[in-house]
């Protein structure tokens, strides 16, 4: 008896169509998995065949062949099993032929024949819409992930009888209702500006770098407060849109690391790899290319504590992935492509022992010493930060003060204004915010008044200001002007950009 | 000068194994190197050449290497100055082995010298000081003599030439040989604003052993010298020690006791050279010196009345201590978005900077 049922694998974050044929067969009892499968795949066998027992129905003692096709693609993943052992089930006579036929089905078994959730499931659903199918059979408890894919009747199922029930029509499955999700909900951030005491030069450049999506750079003593500001970056980068918020959650959907309640990502991601982090689990990779840090902060932050930890080799691989805001992954296996367009801020020392400069504290360290120590960060990565700023120490004073500090939401109101400036400024030539401007179009957007010309010139002149810093600088005043609402760039936000420029000033050649 | 009478200075010059105070001498007896030259061989043997001495200086391959220290000279445009010529530095003269010529790119200034050394490895607090220092000595028009060296030398040449001021480096090797290569282009804004001199011909490599005779020309040159910063076994206490032999003023900034850094110019002060924690103390000593000096301070400071009264406020906050935009901000009450404005105002007046710490501080 052979029978078919279909299902789902994932190249990235796009899903393809996969069929699940069963044929049983006399002969030798045997049960074969063939069609490229993956270890999870494999030990599906024992699984499945738990399961079923397990579940009050009979494994069939007969020769069971299962074919994943397309045969020529590696498919890897537990949410093969339910199909699995739903096609055995069929060419076993439990379940009517073509019963099935309008489905597509993705579950992992448990020994005991109930279902557990698995990964990836939302890019899954979408592909189920797109490959046409009406009907999607899926883990309850991943039943709120896809609640969000319109147009597709989802059957959540909790154990395998159930399943069998459904489709014998003994006891059919309620559709899950489609769920309304208003991304405009109110987000609460864990992390708010308004706990910040003092620190005000640091957090009008973060308001600053959110407004333009410029990276950043701060560099500071240690318990300076450098990953405190960090860490509340999140919560004033404008909203996400519905369709950022499904890029983002695709992502962590396809890792598996959806929580079970929010059926999609509203917030915007803040990443912190730890500096041992490897350049794969950076930008991505394995034999079966996963997303890596740079992915999970699409639309958000990753964010590089001790930056010149970080192996260089490790720190230069992220310059493809922020330029292009994608990942290319190529692999013997597949090539596959993640989105990436993160803010990248990092967070340094002055120097290794960190209190270079300190008034209060002994440093041994040379002056050559903390120029290497941030030497450590080549060139052309330093290139694309183009915020650096100096966090001094928390003084006392500021930490017992009571005075009221700005909170994150009203911050925000003044970035979501400013992007909205910028978001109609580029609707023509395709970018989003400031820091992408580039060559030609910095010279057409960034229009500098007399008096900004004459400043400029004069500051580049004395403060030693490098060739490269002009551009870095034009952009910064770009965003600094759309804060205050000004298409015109004036001599004050060219003052105001330069102070961002600290390491180019005070590290001399 | 002609070349010709240029080339038996050299021959003498290049002449090795022959003491410096020996040609010092014999120059000082006969007046000129070209008598020197022509002198009979009794005269240089008394004087305490050898024989093979005597046979080197008279032989032909001297005088080509004579001939190619010209040719190199006039192509690199470096100067070469005698003892005897006016532009060489007059205090430099006075010392007891001054060297018979040094090479020399850019103008030497005619100004009192005050040099200022210390460690290669110098903290931040060293190169604060000594860039603060000097700084300030060339306000009060003096002259900053350097070795150039990582450290304390590039921190005190980069301050005089922030403010504007002369300063002259003393290599340890040929002019065309740069060392620390990094400094290129430090060495090319000194050679504008004052210059690099050398007694080594172009081509010479750094050597170790070139180091300590190089100290002897840096303390030479000046009226005295300024120790910044200093371990125990550093080369500045070399150059403190020749400072010493030919009469001229120690100075030396302290520091603190646990730090080795800073132990060196501590036992310098505890063995009497005059302790130093403002420029004031410089000048004040010098009026006493070997030449008087006339404190005169250049008035570089803009009069109050050209300042705004915002500037103003910024002014008379930074002269009670160093601080962070933000927290001006808080002291003068003004918005931190204005006052970036004001801040690089002044910066450009060049009445304030930022400090290596990130803290702005007042140009005095």
């Amino acid at each position: 008896m052979f029978s078919k049922v279909f299902t789902c694998a994932l190249n990235g974050l796009d899903g393809y169509l996969v069929q699940v044929e069963a044929d049983i067969s006399n002969g030798i009892p045997a049960f074969d998995i063939v069609g490229l499968a993956g270890t999870p795949v494999k030990e599906a066998r024992e699984r499945v065949k738990a399961a079923i027992n397990n579940s009050g129905y009979r494994f069939p003692m007969r020769r069971i062949t299962i074919n994943l096709a397309p045969a020529d693609t590696r498919k890897d993943g537990s949410g093969f099993d339910l199909p699995v052992a739903l096609g055995v089930l069929i060419s076993a006579g439990e379940i009517p032929q073509n019963s099935l036929d309008e489905y597509m089905v993705i579950g992992e078994l448990a020994l005991d024949g109930s279902i557990r959730r698995c990964s990836g499931l939302l890019c899954k659903a979408i592909a189920a819409r797109e490959l046409g199918f009406k009907k999607l059979m899926v883990p309850f408890d991943n039943s709120s992930e896809v609640s969000v894919v319109k147009e597709l009747e989802i059957y959540p199922v909790g154990k395998l009888s159930d399943a069998v029930n459904h489709f014998r029509g003994n006891n059919p499955i309620e559709v899950l209702p489609p769920k309304e999700i208003s991304i405009s909900q109110r987000n609460v951030y864990q992390y708010d500006f308004a706990d910040v005491k003092g620190q005000k030069n640091a957090k009008r450049a973060l308001e600053v770098a959110a407004s333009g999506g410029h990276n950043l750079i701060m560099i500071g003593s240690p318990g300076s407060g450098k990953t405190m500001l960090a860490k509340r970056l999140p919560s004033i980068l404008p909203d996400l849109t519905f369709d950022e918020s499904l890029e983002v959650t695709k992502i962590y959907s396809v890792l598996g690391l959806m929580p079970k309640d929010s059926p999609i990502i509203t917030e915007r991601p803040f990443r912190a790899p730890h500096h041992t982090v490897s350049s794969v689990s950076l930008v991505g990779g394995g034999s079966n290319p996963k997303p890596g840090e740079v992915s999970l902060a699409h639309h958000g932050v990753l964010f590089l504590d001790e930056i010149p930890e970080f192996p260089r080799r490790n720190l230069d691989v992220l310059r493809q992935p922020i330029e292009d805001g994608i990942a290319n992954i190529s692999r013997i296996n597949a090539t596959v492509t993640y989105p990436c367009r993160f803010m990248l801020v990092a967070a340094a020392n002055p120097c290794k022992c960190g209190y270079y400069g300190d008034p209060t504290r002994v440093c041994n360290c040379t002056f050559r010493d903390a120029e290497n120590y941030l030497a450590r960060l080549s060139g052309p990565l330093m290139d694309r930060i183009d915020i650096q700023i100096r966090v001094p120490a928390v003084k006392y004073d500021d930490l017992e003060n009571d005075r009221k500090e700005e909170s994150s939401e009203e911050i925000k109101k003044r970035v979501n204004k400013a992007r909205k400036i910028q978001h109609e400024r580029y609707k023509k030539v395709g970018i989003y915010c400031n820091a992408h401007l580039s060559g030609p179009m910095l010279r057409e957007f960034c229009k500098l008044d007399k008096d900004s010309k004459k400043l400029l010139r004069a500051s580049f002149d004395k403060l030693n200001l490098s060739a490269r810093a002009h551009d870095r600088i034009l952009k910064v005043a770009r965003t600094i002007a759309d804060l205050e609402e000004s298409e015109i760039i004036h001599s004050r936000y060219i003052s105001e950009a330069i102070q961002y420029r600290t390491l180019d000033r005070t590290i001399r050649g | 000068m002609m070349t010709k009478d240029l080339e038996y200075w050299l021959r003498l010059s290049c002449l090795e194994g022959v003491k410096n105070t020996i040609k010092i001498d014999l120059i000082t007896a006969l007046g000129d190197a070209i008598k020197v030259y022509g002198a009979s061989k009794e005269i240089l043997i008394r004087a305490g050449f050898s024989k093979e001495n005597y046979n080197t200086y008279y032989s032909e391959n001297l005088k080509m290497e004579a001939k190619g220290i010209i040719d190199r000279c006039s192509k690199e445009k470096i100067k070469i100055l005698r003892i005897i010529d006016e532009e060489y530095p007059e205090m430099l003269k006075y010392i007891p082995d001054p060297p018979i010529l040094v090479y020399v790119l850019g103008t030497i200034p005619k100004t009192n010298c005050i040099a200022i050394v210390g460690s290669r490895k110098a903290s931040g607090y060293g190169t604060e000081t000594a860039s603060k220092m000097a700084f300030n000595l060339v306000c009060s028009d003096i002259t900053i003599v350097s070795g150039m060296a990582r450290g304390i030398d590039t921190a005190a040449h980069n301050g005089a030439l922030e403010a504007g001021g002369k300063t002259v480096a003393v290599l340890g090797s040929g002019l065309d040989v740069i060392y620390p290569p990094e400094n290129k282009d430090l060495m090319k804004r000194i050679t504008k604003s004052g210059a690099v001199i050398s007694e080594y011909p172009p081509g010479t490599p750094p050597s170790t052993k070139n180091f300590p005779c190089r100290n002897r020309i840096i303390s030479g040159m000046s009226l005295g010298t300024l120790v910044v910063e200093a371990g125990i076994k550093s080369g500045s206490l070399i150059t403190a020690g020749c400072a010493l032999e030919q009469g001229r003023e120690v100075f030396a900034i302290p520091g603190n006791i646990n730090c080795i850094n800073s132990a060196g110019t501590n036992k310098l002060i505890k063995d009497g050279a005059k302790m130093v924690t403002d420029v004031e103390d410089v000048l004040e000593e010098l009026n006493f010196g070997i030449a008087p000096l006339e404190k005169k301070r250049k008035s570089r400071r803009i009069k109050n009345n050209q300042l705004s009264q915002k500037e103003r406020k910024i002014i008379s906050i930074l002269k009670i201590e160093d601080l962070y935009d933000e927290e001006l901000s808080d002291r003068a009450s003004i918005k931190l978005t204005e006052l970036f404005e004001i801040l690089l105002d002044l910066e450009l007046k060049g009445l304030i900077k930022r400090s290596i710490n990130g803290k702005f501080m007042l140009i005095t």
